[in-house]
């Protein structure tokens, strides 16, 4: 499959090919060499928090359930019967004693095991209860609360897959002073009539922000946010950099200028938020030193965790990932993540931050998917117009804009290795 | 007292409005301390002080919205779509002070390409009398689906 991308670093040449955003059998392939292979995000560990405690998604065409055990661990089930292969549990989230398909009445214990069959006198002795309880995702492990699965028995360990990410993982946790992240309730789950990777493009691609966000920016000009005057070479407002982490992982970590809930005030957070920013901000510099406050609190960072989760750390926290439904479609979720144990009152601004940029109703990402329908609409014409030259900074020694593209080459790197390693 | 029929014509003016794109008219039915809201799918009852919405503005962010879609740089909306709402099952409850109204609502989106897509839902309004007339103090637009989904965003005033 390596004619999707041509990377040739001394003709100072990158092109993706556009097929690769349309052909239903590079998704065939996606699925089985890089879904099926990679670690995938699968929830956060605060969603589930007692014995029993449930979520129920779809990953990677899966339905699963990531829950608490009777011991509290926590377990990531397919949520398949294993008498027909009914959903068993069809509640998006709740706490159950065990988990019973309506089908045939199969039911099992809040571990999986199956505790009630019907009639189970009928089934001769060849039927053993024990070998049939509900089937685990091959492989299970969290970072600092972010849950990976991965279909793959054979996954190298999440730590080494993270790899420098988890730096940035780090960054994000960081501003908790108890340590941990939470989600935040309310979800936000919206279709793009787009391909998956456009997505993953478009999530750290600073480039478009002076275009396609510029009545974001009015907003925040006219709310009194200063917007400074773009460097000789950039085309954003702050000084950023594009860095990557190894294994598609990749990062733009930029100079704050947009505000902050963790912690920098603007005008639109209101005067009377200002003691609460501020009271964060000293909380930060005692427990981090002024540097480590400084580098947590004064950038914004956007995240890709190869292949499909996006941590942005801007105007406040959000996770982000996405699965593909056909070439043309994605289906994403995004949550706020927060502090746990952070004020009534600072809880309130990041969520009201959150809003200004992010989501479906934001004064942002309306057109971020806006742009991305665009682009799939052009891929119609991938015969005539095949390729997308991606070289910004190519050129350059040393540092990578956030504005450059060494972040996305860095995503499309590693899914032609994948796409074209032995399965 | 306030009759259904007089809440009525005046959500269906509201409607008419939106539906026009007749969006400074429309600010001035507002407060001067009104919210708008969209809660997000699955949490279709919380406080957006510690439950993430899909919208919660206060006046001042709704007049940044409007002024938003009032440029052409508001790349969701450019061209606008075209917006047809159904506003029906109109109920009043008449507190001190204000009235809350709740009413259901299927507005239907449509843009070019065929793209065409129906919200569903039901308003809650608190509604207050300002001068004589009615104004919204508070506008609530509920989401029935599941989730958002194909609905894709909701970039133009709900």
């Amino acid at each position: 499959m390596s004619e999707f991308v041509v990377n040739d670093p001394k003709g100072l040449d990158f092109r993706v090919h556009r097929a690769a955003m349309v052909d239903p059998a590079v998704l065939e392939r996606e699925m089985r060499r890089i879904f099926d292979m990679c670690w995938i995000y699968a929830g956060h560990e605060s969603e589930v928090t007692a014995p029993g405690d449930f979520v129920t998604r779809t990953l990677c065409g899966r339905p699963v359930m990531l829950c608490r055990d009777s011991a509290a661990k926590v377990r990531v089930f397919l949520n398949v019967c294993r008498h027909r292969g009914a959903v068993v549990c069809r509640e998006r989230s709740g706490n159950a004693k065990g988990y019973t398909c309506f089908y045939h009445g199969w039911s099992y214990d809040r571990d999986g095991k199956l505790d009630g069959v019907p009639g189970e006198s009928s089934y001769p002795v060849s039927f053993d209860r024990r070998e049939l309880g509900l089937a685990e995702v091959p492989r299970v492990d969290s970072y600092r609360g972010f849950v990976f699965v991965s279909f793959n028995p054979r996954a190298m360990a999440l730590d080494e897959y993270l790899a420098g990410a988890k730096e940035y993982l780090d960054l994000v946790i960081d501003q908790s002073p108890t340590g941990q992240m939470e989600l935040i309730r309310g979800t936000q789950e919206y279709a793009i009539r787009a391909n998956w990777k456009l997505l993953v493009e478009n999530s750290f691609d600073d480039y478009h922000l002076m275009s396609t966000h510029k009545t974001w920016l009015d907003y925040m000009k006219k709310s009194g946010v200063a917007i400074p005057k773009p460097a000789k070479g950039h085309v954003m407002p702050a000084h950023g950099v594009g860095k990557a982490l190894g294994n598609g992982h990749a990062v733009i970590d930029n100079e704050n200028f947009r505000g902050r809930p963790v912690a920098k005030w603007i005008p639109i957070y209101g005067e009377e938020a200002k003691p609460e920013i501020e009271r964060i901000r000293a909380e930060l510099v005692t427990r981090l030193g002024e540097e480590r406050a400084r580098r947590v609190a004064d950038t914004n960072r956007n995240l890709v965790v190869f292949p499909n989760l996006v941590v942005n750390d801007g105007s406040s926290v959000t996770i982000r990932t996405f699965h593909p439904a056909a070439p043309d479609r994605m289906d994403v979720t995004a949550w706020a993540l927060g502090p746990k144990g952070e004020s009534a009152k600072a809880r309130a601004i990041r969520l009201d931050s959150f809003l200004t940029f992010y989501g479906p109703g934001g004064f942002a990402t309306p057109d971020d998917v806006e742009a991305l329908e665009s682009v799939q609409q052009g891929m119609s014409t991938w015969r005539e117009v095949p390729w997308s030259v991606m070289t910004r900074g190519m050129a350059k020694a040393g540092e990578q804009l956030n504005t450059d593209e060494l972040h996305l080459r860095e995503f499309w790197i590693q899914w032609e290795k994948l796409m074209d390693a032995a399965p | 007292m306030t009759s259904r029929a007089e809440v009525e014509d005046f959500l269906y003016h509201e409607a008419a409005l939106l539906d026009e794109w007749r969006l400074d008219e429309w600010l001035a039915l507002l407060t001067d301390d009104a919210k708008y809201r969209v809660p997000s799918n699955d949490a279709p009852t919380g406080d957006p002080a510690n439950t993430l919405f899909l919208i919660a503005d206060d006046i001042d962010r709704i007049r940044g919205r409007v002024a938003r879609l009032k440029d052409p740089h508001a790349h969701a909306e450019f061209p606008h779509s075209r917006t047809r709402r159904l506003v029906t099952n109109v109920r009043v409850v008449e507190n001190p002070g204000d009235l809350e109204v709740f009413a259901n609502f299927a507005v239907y989106r449509m843009r070019r390409g065929g793209q065409e897509s129906v919200f569903v839902g039901r308003y809650r309004y608190i509604l207050r009398r300002v001068g004589g007339a009615l104004r919204i103090a508070l506008r609530e637009a509920i989401l029935d689906p599941e989730e958002l989904g194909r609905l894709g965003a909701v970039s133009f005033i709900l």
